[in-house]
């Protein structure tokens, strides 16, 4: 196995195995009314709009950047949608109209950082701010409840006995590893990520791939927006999403992409994104009171990035490393051990 | 017009300037459109209801300032209040209360900076792990509101330091403008603030010409856990009670504030009046939409943005000419 993917796989590992030992029947899938049950299915479940967001979040970051307003964007495409239903147009158009939209507030992001230049952190923190605002703005500062049947189907679904929002992160996923991996694209993000000027010089279009790059982010957001307000048939502007960006950005360093940019793994991503939602399970299935969730999600946060970081481990197990300690000197287009 | 104020001022003041400029006259419009807003105590209780928000941002700026960004200052300023509020149930004296809730947010700012500068953790990620420690510290406590009756903070909350006239302010807004001239101080006299100035401008020069930069970026983010449990009491003060879910999403605010003041996220470039500007902003917005009284609350978050990528776009015009 790839050694960029081994510690959030032994973490995940450890997890589900912790998870095994109180409850005995933790990994087991069975099917009830022609769908797979358990614990294993309702993590992927609950974890797919996570998975998503994390996807778009990797190339994000793999450019250099980072894409603060995606729980925005998230609240924004499921208020939208919910409006859109709420007022008789049909789910499709509503879905359509929704992902439209943020996906036109990607590209707003992706020309404030690519063409007028603005800092990723601070170009996404405006529309992070306002976003909120706006989704509110969409509901009214209300909860806007949807009792549409084929509606419910994208967050609470199935298809061929599994939840639909599981094939839906699948196919995402897919595509985007056909594209990065299949075709030039992830060469070309790798490019700019490692160093924009140089790949603007060699003759890639830097910008293009920017803004490109921030509009599949909010395009994922948009989706998983959808997929979170249909699993609970209703829109709320103020809570949707809220800190989805945050435990993305985590999926994405635990899954071994450095926020410097350059290499991205999307493996890496998926297996962070899962360590994550199986921490919120474990924290409930093993009885830890809920209140100490954030607490526990801490620990194991810091555990991770710290086994992660190069610095750390050189320091806590000298020999383990190689003999001359690596130079303070970061080269951005290093490739992650 | 451009040419003029380049000749006039040095550039580098010139986002202070507009910031100021956009408070005076976002108070005249307001003056001018509603009944009551023109009086120097309206600009003093943004004051009073924003001291908590004006000494987070100090801290923040001094991260900022670096090149760094602190995510838990939200966290830690309900964990202060949630902290003082179960000490002082617990019969403890004030001062000690005091003492102990300052000692922890330093601390624990500490903590975050050993990770930063020791382990080569990235400020983002581990100010994230600090937020979520502090927000699951204030859970692990208790879940509820508690209240704070204790007489030395009650005090604090109500008594009112008269300037003459009508006019007064609270204790805390004492407290935040000592922290403002401290700081201010501290970043433009001390040798310790040119050394943060030179890390934020070029960490790897700074390094190499010898200053202390290890101490510097431990020193910046002790001083924002400082400033961010010390906001918590001010906090404590003004809402007297503890309760984890105070102070949620405060660190944007700060961010904001330190932006809108001119600061560039890159570090190196800023001042505290900036900051206390930006504070000032962000707490007129708020004075206006609560005059004018038909605006929903989240027009402020929509302000708030619009008003944040004005600012950065201009930044941006500035600092684009200087090339």
């Amino acid at each position: 196995m790839n050694r960029r993917l081994l510690w959030p796989a032994v973490v995940l590992a450890l997890l589900l195995l912790l998870n095994l030992f109180f409850t005995p029947g933790f990994l087991s899938i069975e099917v009830k009314d022609g769908h797979f049950y358990g614990s294993l299915i309702d993590i992927l479940r609950f974890g797919a709009p996570l998975v998503l967001v994390s996807l778009g979040m990797t190339l994000v970051i793999a450019t250099g950047g980072i894409d603060l307003s995606v729980g925005s964007v998230v609240a924004i495409s499921g208020a939208l949608a919910c409006l859109a239903i709420s007022e008789g147009t049909g789910v499709f158009a509503a879905v359509a109209l929704a992902v439209a939209v943020a996906l036109v507030l990607g590209a707003f992001n992706g020309f404030l950082v690519a063409v007028v230049g603005i800092q990723p952190i601070v170009a996404t923190l405006i529309l992070m701010v306002a976003g909120r605002g706006l989704a509110q703005l969409i509901t009214d500062g209300q909860i806007i409840t949807v009792t549409d049947a084929s509606f419910k189907v994208i967050g609470g679904g199935y298809l061929f006995m599994l939840p639909f929002g599981i094939l839906l992160a699948l196919v995402v996923l897919a595509a985007t590893v056909f594209l990065t991996r299949r075709l030039a694209l992830g060469l070309l993000i790798e490019s700019v990520g490692g160093n924009a000027e140089a790949s603007r010089l060699a003759g890639l279009r830097s910008r293009g791939i920017l803004i490109t790059v921030y509009a599949f982010a909010a395009l994922c957001a948009g989706i998983a927006g959808v997929m979170v307000a249909s699993n609970v048939s209703s829109a709320d502007g103020n809570n949707a999403g809220l800190w989805i960006e945050l435990d993305a950005i985590l999926a994405v360093v635990i899954g071994g992409t450095l926020l410097t940019g350059g290499r991205f793994s999307l493996g890496g991503t998926v297996l962070g994104a899962l360590v994550i939602q199986t921490l919120t399970t474990t924290i409930y299935s093993i009885g830890v009171p809920p209140e100490t969730t954030l607490l526990f999600k801490a620990l194991v946060v810091a555990a991770v990035c710290l086994l992660q970081s190069a610095a750390f481990r050189s320091k806590v197990f000298p020999q383990r490393e190689r003999p001359a300690a690596r130079p303070a000197a970061k080269d951005t287009t290093e490739v992650a051990r | 017009m451009t040419a003029l104020t380049g000749a006039v001022v040095p550039r580098k003041y010139l986002p202070v300037l507009v910031t100021a400029g956009l408070f005076l006259a976002m108070f005249i419009a307001g003056g001018t459109r509603y009944e009551g807003f023109f009086s120097a105590q309206v600009v003093l209780n943004v004051f009073i209801d924003n001291a908590f928000l004006l000494v987070v941002a100090v801290g923040m700026t001094f991260v900022i300032l670096t090149g760094g960004i602190d995510l838990s200052v939200g966290s830690m300023v309900a964990l202060a209040t949630m902290v003082a509020a179960v000490l002082l149930n617990a019969g403890w004296p004030p001062v000690a209360v005091i003492v102990v809730v300052l000692l922890i947010g330093a601390g624990l700012g500490l903590g975050m900076g050993c990770m930063i500068h020791f382990f080569e953790i990235q400020p983002f990620i581990a100010t994230l792990a600090g937020m979520f420690l502090a927000r699951g510290l204030c859970y692990t406590i208790g879940t509820d509101s508690i209240p704070i009756t204790d007489p030395t903070f009650t005090a604090a909350a109500q008594t009112q330091v008269p300037l003459g006239g009508e006019l007064w302010i609270s204790p805390s807004v004492l407290i935040a403008v000592a922290v403002v001239g401290i700081a201010a101080y501290v970043l433009h006299q001390t040798r310790f603030g040119r050394t943060v100035y030179a890390t934020g401008g070029n960490e790897q020069s700074a390094r190499l010409m010898g200053l202390p930069v290890a101490r510097t970026k431990l020193g910046v983010y002790t001083i924002s856990g400082f400033c961010s449990a010390l906001g918590g009491l001010l906090l404590a003060f003004y809402m007297l009670s503890g309760y984890g879910l105070h102070a949620v999403g405060l660190e944007l605010d700060a961010i904001a504030a330190v932006v809108i003041g001119g600061t560039l996220l890159t570090g190196g470039s800023g001042f505290l009046i900036g900051t206390v500007l930006g504070v000032l902003i962000l707490g007129l917005i708020q004075t206006v939409i609560s005059f004018q009284g038909t605006l929903s609350s989240w027009w402020t978050k929509i302000f708030v943005g619009l008003l944040l990528g004005a600012f950065i776009l201009l930044q941006r015009v500035i600092s684009g000419r200087k090339k």
